[in-house]
């Protein structure tokens, strides 16, 4: 190796007013700012699409091929097809009601999320307001461990056994079933994720239960 | 000026001899955590090396205006808004890998691979020869990603980029792809790498001596 000078940073001369620096870092930072604007425009609506495509392959999933759907707003303790002008349809609860070839209701589509072992598992499933069965399920996200938790998304099952489970769901583990309508087997070694998905659908029907039933006899 | 290098020494150093990650260990949180399957570390490897270049392409053009006073806040600066706009163009291209790569995307800005060729070398040289060391290091840091990523797929999925290779009786090693399979594979190629490199200059002196040896004797 030859000799060398230490490392260093150009410089030119020894003092560098404090302006040049503001003017350096801001005007930096306002490119960066408004180059970032740029692509947030760009490659947001495909985000979005995205993720109404996503949600929309998922209640054909759950509901088992709906020919169309609408979208319920819970507002007041009941669903309404059409919330007052002045509500946020972004942040208001959402439920979708699925209609087959002869529109006669499918069964409604629920999201819902809670914690699970890692983090935040969010999913949505079909369900019989009559009858009181879900219909399926689907993780939309999770990030639980990979191997063990994952399977709550990709052991198809665990998937399977919420077709046609009655609520509220009880999770057992599978050396105990007794076979009845509402157990589900849980995922050894991923009892916490497993956990999760049924307190989420437990949960959610619990609440939304009620308001469910009210609106499918009023409706005929 | 640091010592001298060719240009050619610039492209191919970070490739094998300074590798960022298998020589330098730089950047190991990322090559630990995103490389439990092969297109989980292209992905990440193809970002990585996104931002690294046209970082290294901003900080050698703009390298007289920066003062040297705030030159690590404006190449986090530079860096941050790549990252950024990779994060986005995935989530809009590519929303499933994106998905799998989760928080290691955002987590580029601080990767020391980056920020360490813009102190050491891009705001020193020449913008081709910045272009040229940030080819190179990015390279080499797809290599050891697609090393990390191909065994950990291969032992802990019985895959290659998703094609099954060892059919249905295979049962996985699911360590290989939980975080513990990361710092056991690192382990092994490192131990590998540096009992190669061991060998190799044993068998380099060796020959030296035999050389010596012959040369007496004649």
């Amino acid at each position: 190796m030859s000799p060398r000078k230490l490392p260093q940073a150009p410089q030119k001369g020894a003092e560098v007013s404090a302006w040049r620096l503001l003017a350096t870092l801001g005007g930096a930072g306002a490119l960066a700012g408004f180059l970032l604007v740029f692509v947030y425009q760009v490659t947001q609506p495909a985000i979005q699409a995205y993720k109404a495509k996503v949600l929309r392959e998922s209640i054909q999933e759950v509901l088992k091929g709906p020919a169309r759907w609408d979208t319920l707003y819970v507002l007041d303790d009941a669903l309404t097809p059409a919330p007052p002008a002045d509500a946020n349809l972004a942040t208001l609860e959402r439920v979708f009601l699925g209609y087959d070839e002869a529109g006669d209701p499918m069964g409604f589509a629920i999201t819902g999320a809670e914690p699970g072992y890692q983090d935040i598992i969010e999913l949505i499933f079909g369900y019989d307001a009559e009858s009181q069965l879900v219909l399926g399920m689907k993780v939309l996200s999770m990030k639980e461990t990979p191997g063990l938790g994952d399977k709550i998304e990709k052991d198809s099952a665990f998937v399977a056994e919420f077709e046609g489970v009655s609520t509220p769901i009880a999770g057992v583990k599978p050396t105990r079933a007794t076979g009845a309508a509402n157990e589900v087997d849980m995922i050894s070694g991923a009892t916490i994720s497993s956990r999760t998905v049924i307190a989420i659908i437990n949960h959610k029907l619990e609440r939304l239960g009620p308001m469910l039933q009210r609106y499918m006899e009023e409706r005929t | 000026m640091p010592r001298k290098t060719t240009p050619r020494q610039d492209l191919t150093r970070g490739v094998w001899r300074e590798n960022p990650v298998l020589i330098q260990m730089l950047g190991l949180c990322p090559a630990l955590a995103v490389t439990n399957t092969v297109v989980n570390a292209i992905a990440m490897g193809l970002a990585t090396f996104f931002v690294l270049f046209f970082s290294s392409l901003l900080v050698a053009t703009f390298k007289r205006l920066i003062p040297s006073e705030v030159r690590i806040s404006a190449y986090i600066l530079i860096i941050a808004t790549f990252v950024t706009i990779v994060d986005m163009t995935l989530e809009a291209v590519v929303p499933e890998i994106h998905k799998a790569l989760g928080a290691f995307i955002a987590l580029i800005v601080v990767n020391c691979i980056i920020l360490g060729r813009q102190e050491a070398f891009a705001s020193k040289n020449t913008v081709p020869r910045a272009l040229l060391d940030a080819v190179g290091t990015g390279f080499g840091f797809i290599i050891a990603l697609l090393l990390m990523g191909g065994i950990r797929e291969i032992f802990g999925y019985g895959s290659f980029l998703g094609f099954p290779l060892f059919g249905a009786n295979y049962e996985p090693w699911i360590i290989f792809i939980l975080p513990p399979g990361g710092f056991f594979t690192i382990g092994f190629i490192l131990l590998a790498l540096n009992w190669w490199q061991r060998r190799q200059e044993e068998r380099a002196k060796a020959a030296e001596l035999a050389e010596v040896a012959v040369g007496r004797a004649a």
